[in-house]
C-alpha cells in the first residue's frame, strides 16, 4: 500500500511539527489499532523525539505519546 | 428481593456466606495490576487459561460481613474487539463464554484519570455488555499534580454508572471501591452508547461524555525532560549501553554476596545432615542427591531476583518502551522488531518468563521467532556450568589490566556467542519459514513514573515462586532418579561402580555417539540428566564423581580436568551455548504455540546446532593445543 503522494505523511513531520490527520491508509486492523490509539482523522498529532537516525518516532496524539516506525508513519496522511 | 419482609429474613444469614466473581477490566497501562494488588494483597496467583496463551490473575477480597470477591485481573485492552487474544479472552470471560470462568457479577473498569477522552473510549462497550460496573479514574495524584480536573459525578450521570476517583499508587479511593463492592449492583443505564465497532464514533461519545466535566492535565513535563535524555540523539543509546551492562553486571557480581550465603547455608545444612543422620543409603541420598543437585540450583535464586527486580524496575518506570524504541533497529536488522527486545533481555534470566513475555508481540510469526531464538540467550542455568567448565581450564590472567581477565572474556564471549545465534536464527526464520508483512510497530509511551515497592515486591515473589516450584519439582526429581540410577543394579547389598550402573549404562550407551565432541561416559550422563535442565549437569557430576558437598569444589574441577581434554572443554562450552535442555522451556513453547510443532522443530534446530558446533570446536582446538 502507498499514498498516492498528493498528502503529506507523518513521516515527513520532523521533530516538533503539527499537523492534523487526514486519513489511516493502512489494512483495516492495523488502523483500527492505531485510531484506538488516538491516531484519528480530523485529529492534531505533533512529531515528537525519536531513536537515532529518526525510526522510530513518538508521536504526540490525543493525550498520549505513541511511537511508530517511519514506514508505519508513511502510511498516515496529514494535512499541515 | 428486599421488596418483602419475608425474603429480608432470609437474605441476612446467606449474606454471611455471599461469594461474587468481578472482573478488573482497563487499557494497558491504566494501573491495573496495581490495584489489583492493593485490593487483594496476598491473596493472588497467576494462572493460564487453558488453550491459550493469555495469563490472567485470580485473587480474593474478604470484604466485612463475610462477602467474598474472587477477583480477575483480566488482561489489558483497548476495545473489546476480539481481535488479539488478549482482547479475545477478555471478551468471553465478560461474556461468561470462557470455559472454567463464571460470568462476573460485576466490572471494575480501570481508567487513566490523566487520559480520559481516550480512555473512556472502552467505557463504551463495556458498558454495553449490561453488567453493573464502577468506573474507576486511577492515577487521581497524578491528574491532580498535573492540574487536571474531573466532575465525577457529572461523568457518573452521562454513563448512567458510578465513578470514583483513586489512585492505586497511593492508596486513595479503595474504600469506595470496597463500598461499591459491598453494595447492592445495579446495571448500568447509559442515557446513549455508541455504536462500539466504529472508533471515530466512540472517540466522538467519549469527548461528549468528559465535555465540560474534564479539564486535561498539563503535558507531563518531567516525563518530556527525562525523553530528552533517554531519546537523545546521543546520549539515548549511551544511556541505553550503560543500562544493558548495569543489568549484566548485576548478574555477574552484584549476586555473588548473596549466592555465596545461600551457598553456604546449603552446604552448612548438608554437612549437619551428614553429621547428625546414622550413615545409611537415605543419609546418602539426602546429602549427595538431593542436597548437591537441588542446592545446587538453589545457589541462583538471588541472581534471579536480583535481575527480575532490575526489569521490573525498567518496566514500571516506563524506561522500557523507550528501550524498545533505541533497540527498535538492531531488531529489525534481525526481521524482528522492538517489542521483541524485552522479552530477549529478560530471556537472560531465563527463557521460561521470556517465552512468556513474548505475548506481547501482536504479530504472531513475530511472536513465533522471538519464541524460538529466546533459548539462545545465556540464561541463569548455564552460568554454573560455564562457571565451573572455565574455571577448571581457562588459567586467570589479565587482558586489559584490572578492567578484564580472561575468565570475565571467555564468560563475555559465550554472551555473545549465545546473541549471535539467536541474532543469525531470527534472520533465517524471518526471511523463509516465519517470513511476514511488517505489521506495524505501534508501542505506547507511557509517562515515566516511579515504581512502587509494593509491584516490585509482587514481581519478585511470583518469580521466587515459580523458581523454587521447579527447584522442588523437575530438580528434585531428577536429582533422587539420578542418584537411584547411579546405585543399581546392587551387587551383594552393596550399589555397583558408577560405571557399571545404570546411569553409567546409559552414559556408555551415549559415548560412541559424543566422543567425536570430546566427551565421555561420564559427561554423557550429564548430558542426559541435564536434558531436564542444564544446571543439573553440574549436580550430576558432583554425584557422579563422588565429591560431596560444594560441586564448585576444586575438587571437581581436578576431576573434570582429568576427564576432559581443552578441546572437549571448549566443545563442552559451545554445546551448552546452543543445545536446548530445559524442559520447562520445551514446555512453555509448547504451551505458548499450542502445540508439539514448534519446540520439536526447536529442539532439532538447537541440539543439530550444538552438536556440530561443539564437535567444529573440538576438532578446531584440539588441532592448536
Amino acid at each position: 500500500m502507498q499514498l498516492n503522494g498528493k498528502y503529506a505523511s507523518l513521516a515527513d513531520l520532523r521533530r516538533g511539527e503539527q499537523a492534523t490527520i487526514r486519513s489511516l491508509v493502512l489494512p483495516e486492523s492495523d488502523s483500527r489499532r492505531l485510531m484506538e490509539l488516538g491516531f484519528l482523522p480530523g485529529g492534531a498529532v505533533r512529531a515528537g523525539r525519536s531513536a537515532p537516525g529518526g525510526d522510530p518516532r513518538v508521536f504526540e496524539v490525543d493525550g498520549s505519546e505513541v511511537a511508530l516506525r517511519r514506514e508505519t508513519a508513511a502510511l498516515i496522511e496529514i494535512e499541515r | 428481593m428486599r421488596s418483602s419482609a419475608d425474603s429480608l429474613v432470609r437474605i441476612e444469614p446467606a449474606q454471611a456466606h455471599q461469594r461474587f466473581t468481578v472482573a478488573l477490566v482497563g487499557p494497558p497501562n491504566s494501573g491495573k495490576s496495581t490495584l489489583f494488588n492493593r485490593l487483594t494483597g496476598l491473596r493472588q496467583k497467576v494462572a493460564n487459561y487453558p488453550g491459550v496463551t493469555v495469563e490472567h490473575r485470580l485473587g480474593q477480597m474478604q470484604l466485612v460481613r463475610g462477602t467474598q470477591v474472587d477477583l480477575i485481573d483480566l488482561p489489558g485492552v483497548y476495545s473489546l474487539d476480539p481481535r488479539s487474544e488478549d482482547e479475545q479472552v477478555t471478551h468471553d470471560v465478560l461474556t461468561g463464554r470462557r470455559e472454567g470462568t463464571p460470568k462476573p457479577d460485576a466490572v471494575l473498569l480501570i481508567l487513566d484519570a490523566t487520559n480520559l477522552g481516550r480512555h473512556l473510549m472502552l467505557a463504551a462497550p463495556v458498558l454495553s455488555l449490561g453488567l453493573p460496573t464502577l468506573v474507576v479514574l486511577n492515577m487521581a495524584d497524578e491528574l491532580q499534580n498535573r492540574s487536571g480536573e474531573v466532575d465525577v459525578a457529572a461523568v457518573a450521570r452521562r454513563l448512567g454508572t458510578p465513578v470514583v476517583l483513586a489512585s492505586a499508587a497511593k492508596d486513595q479511593g479503595m474504600e469506595a471501591i470496597r463500598e461499591f463492592l459491598h453494595g447492592e449492583f445495579a446495571v448500568p443505564v447509559a442515557p446513549e452508547l455508541p455504536m462500539v465497532d466504529d472508533v471515530p464514533k466512540c472517540r466522538a461519545w467519549a469527548a461528549r461524555v468528559s465535555r465540560g466535566a474534564y479539564r486535561a492535565p498539563d503535558p507531563p513535563l518531567w516525563s518530556r525532560r527525562l525523553d530528552g535524555v533517554f531519546l537523545h540523539p546521543f546520549l539515548g543509546p549511551l544511556v541505553f549501553a550503560f543500562v544493558v551492562v548495569a543489568v549484566f553486571q548485576a548478574i555477574f557480581t552484584g549476586a555473588e554476596p548473596l549466592m555465596n550465603g545461600v551457598d553456604s547455608l546449603i552446604s552448612a545444612s548438608g554437612k549437619w545432615i551428614s553429621t547428625h543422620l546414622p550413615a545409611s543409603p537415605l543419609r546418602d541420598l539426602l546429602v549427595e542427591g538431593v542436597w548437591a543437585g537441588v542446592g545446587s540450583v538453589l545457589v541462583f535464586l538471588p541472581q534471579i531476583l536480583l535481575l527480575f527486580l532490575f526489569i521490573g524496575f525498567l518496566e514500571d518506570s516506563g524506561y522500557l518502551a523507550r528501550a524498545a524504541v533505541i533497540a527498535d533497529r538492531t531488531m529489525a536488522r534481525a526481521g524482528l522488531q522492538g517489542k521483541s527486545f524485552i522479552p530477549l533481555l529478560s530471556a537472560y534470566a531465563c527463557a521460561v518468563p521470556a517465552i512468556m513475555a513474548a505475548r506481547t508481540i501482536e504479530n504472531k510469526r513475530d511472536r513465533i521467532a522471538t519464541i524460538l531464538i529466546a533459548p539462545f540467550m545465556t540464561c541463569s542455568a548455564r552460568f554454573p556450568v560455564y562457571a565451573l567448565v572455565i574455571a577448571a581450564f581457562i588459567p586467570e590472567r589479565q587482558l586489559l589490566g584490572p578492567f578484564l581477565g580472561t575468565r570475565t572474556a571467555a564468560l563475555l564471549g559465550l554472551y555473545v556467542l549465545g546473541f549471535l545465534a539467536a541474532f543469525v536464527t531470527a534472520r533465517l526464520l524471518k526471511s523463509s519459514i516465519l517470513k511476514s508483512s511488517r505489521a506495524p510497530f505501534v508501542m505506547e509511551m507511557p509517562p515515566y513514573r516511579w515504581p512502587t515497592w509494593q509491584s516490585l515486591a509482587f514481581r519478585l515473589l511470583d518469580r521466587a515462586k515459580v523458581f523454587l516450584r521447579r527447584a522442588g519439582t523437575v530438580i528434585l526429581a531428577g536429582s533422587i532418579g539420578l542418584w537411584i540410577l547411579a546405585h543399581v543394579p546392587a551387587k551383594d547389598g552393596v550399589a555397583p561402580p558408577i560405571a557399571e550402573s545404570l546411569a553409567g549404562a546409559a552414559g556408555r550407551t551415549v559415548e560412541p555417539l559424543i566422543q567425536p565432541l570430546g566427551f565421555n561416559w561420564k559427561i554423557g550422563i550429564g548430558l542426559i540428566t541435564s536434558l531436564a535442565a542444564r544446571e543439573v549437569l553440574v549436580a550430576t557430576l558432583g554425584t557422579i564423581y563422588g565429591i560431596e558437598g560444594d560441586e564448585n569444589s576444586a575438587g571437581l574441577q581436578a576431576a573434570l580436568q582429568r576427564d576432559l581434554t581443552p578441546g572437549g572443554a571448549v566443545a563442552l562450552l559451545v554445546f551448552f551455548a546452543f543445545a536446548m535442555q530445559c524442559i520447562s522451556t520445551i514446555a512453555v513453547v509448547r504451551r505458548e504455540t499450542g502445540g508439539w510443532k514448534w519446540p520439536a522443530i526447536q529442539f532439532g534446530y538447537m541440539t543439530g546446532l550444538a552438536y556440530v558446533c561443539a564437535w567444529a570446536a573440538n576438532r578446531i582446538v584440539s588441532a592448536f593445543i
